[in-house]
């Protein structure tokens, strides 16, 4: 991969060559990323346009560009802007790309960001469409794969809500350019669809699937745990259940592999008890730190930037 | 006359014979042309009828009329062996078979509720068309329609 590529919109424009590049740019990228300010940016503006909640997908964003030495320009509230008058979201994306030099977009509805594309005439980094694609979250989850495990030959569990998630089919369809044995854990009423599970094996996956949790905890290199939301059963008492049945504690740990590490997208509920954030093997706050070393490198790309 | 070989639709004099539709989809096909029960067009249709190739098929005669392009295009979303034989002056002035699209626009509603392309923006439906079998990608949100694709188009 060069830096010609211009938009961010799904996992699925990506080879395993581009992916590559990029997490050896957020390499080159991440001592910048924990400390201090470059000038490789200076001067790009880039325009945060979050039309849906979020916390450390916009903030890493704006961090990353401010590490850079870019600027930042933030939507505000959707009660402030135009979106109440009714303007689409094509007739925003023409104006704001006049005024900066790419655009984030976060947006409800799936394959917005993709329509942006066609629309924008600055670069587009898409931060989540519905449950559509969030592929920068992909390209962390993988970067801290790389740096806190390792990409070739991995076993991973993926655990939790394998039906809806946005975030779990873009990461195993990426895993899946690297040849990873992957075990879908979940229960019975979320899980993986069939048609991905056929598509991912035609990739080059190994891919497996149980209900039971301690089944693949001894054998698995990292544990990728989503979450799961309580709006998906009808019956509240199923809920409880489902949620009591998958949550990892400190009593996990007897048989798990020494090298074994815990990710967790977040925000988490009750799926990783606090007792487990000083373990060895948890990395979810460091997996969310590696946002900003790989939004970084997605800047630079983007925008044409060698570094 | 031989048996067997009786005619059960008159030859037309001009118009379009659509030919080996998949068998139980004539009445999607009329629905594609926009051929209501109030139309005065003059259409034959025979459903059910045995055939070489494809075991049953039907067939859809309708006189005076040549078929667009884009109607073309979603009977093959349909009915991918189906053949379109022009008629002018009781003859074959043209036959050929249907051919798959890679891309079809505006001609797909996209079943996902949530997707960009359902919405006020000023877009158009966008699908990806696999074959074998037929598989229609949203070009915007990556949902696949591969069952009832008649119940899908617009």
């Amino acid at each position: 991969m060069t830096n010609d590529r211009r938009h961010i919109v799904s996992m699925k424009d990506f080879t395993r060559d581009e992916i590559d590049f990029i997490l050896e740019r957020a390499v080159t990228l991440e001592t910048l990323a924990r400390s201090g300010r470059s000038d490789i940016l200076t001067g790009k503006i880039l325009a945060l346009l979050f039309y849906e909640p979020s916390t450390r997908t916009r903030m890493s964003f704006e961090t990353a560009m401010l590490r850079l030495g870019g600027s930042v320009l933030n939507l505000g509230s959707k009660e402030a802007s135009s979106i109440v008058k009714g303007e689409t979201l094509a007739d925003t994306i023409r104006v704001i790309s006049t005024y900066s030099d790419a655009i984030v977009l976060r947006h409800p509805s799936e394959g917005s960001a993709r329509m942006a594309a066609e629309f924008a005439s600055v670069p587009i980094i898409n931060g989540g469409d519905g449950a559509g694609h969030h592929p920068t979250q992909t390209l962390l989850d993988l970067y801290t794969i790389k740096k806190e495990s390792h990409l070739d030959n991995l076993d991973i569990a993926i655990v939790g809500d394998l039906k809806y998630g946005r975030t779990v089919h873009s990461l195993a369809y990426a895993l899946s350019l690297y040849g990873a044995n992957i075990t879908f854990v979940s229960p019975h009423q979320l899980k993986m669809p069939e048609q991905i599970k056929g598509d991912l094996k035609a990739m080059g996956a190994r891919v497996s699937e149980t209900e039971n949790l301690d089944e693949v905890l001894d054998s698995v290199d990292v544990l990728y745990i989503t979450r799961i939301q309580k709006e998906r059963f009808p019956d509240p008492t199923e809920y409880n259940k489902v949620v009591g049945a998958y949550k990892i504690t400190g009593e996990h740990f007897d048989s798990v592999r020494e090298d074994m590490i815990i990710m967790h997208p977040l925000p988490r509920v009750y799926e990783i008890d606090s007792s487990v954030d000083n373990s060895p093997h948890a990395r979810y706050f460091e997996q969310s730190f590696y946002g900003v070393p790989i939004r970084m490198a997605l800047l630079t790309i983007v925008l044409g930037v060698d570094v | 006359m031989i048996p067997g070989k009786e005619l059960r639709v008159h030859p037309i004099r001009d118009g379009t014979v659509i030919d080996h539709i998949n068998a139980g989809q004539a009445m999607n096909v009329l629905k594609i042309l926009g051929i209501t029960g109030s139309s005065s067009a003059v259409i034959s249709v025979a459903m059910n009828v045995s055939s070489q190739d494809i075991k049953y098929k039907d067939i859809v005669k309708i006189e005076d009329r040549e078929l667009e392009d884009k109607e073309v295009d979603k009977i093959s979303l349909i009915s991918p062996n189906a053949t379109i034989n022009i008629i002018r002056d009781f003859g074959v002035a043209d036959k050929h078979r249907v051919e798959l699209p890679e891309m079809v626009e505006s001609m797909v509603k996209c079943s996902n509720p949530n997707c960009i392309s359902n919405t006020n923006e000023p877009v158009t439906s966008k699908f990806e068309v696999k074959k074998d079998p037929i598989r229609l990608r949203c070009i915007y949100c990556e949902h696949v329609i591969e069952e009832n694709i008649a119940e899908h188009l617009i």
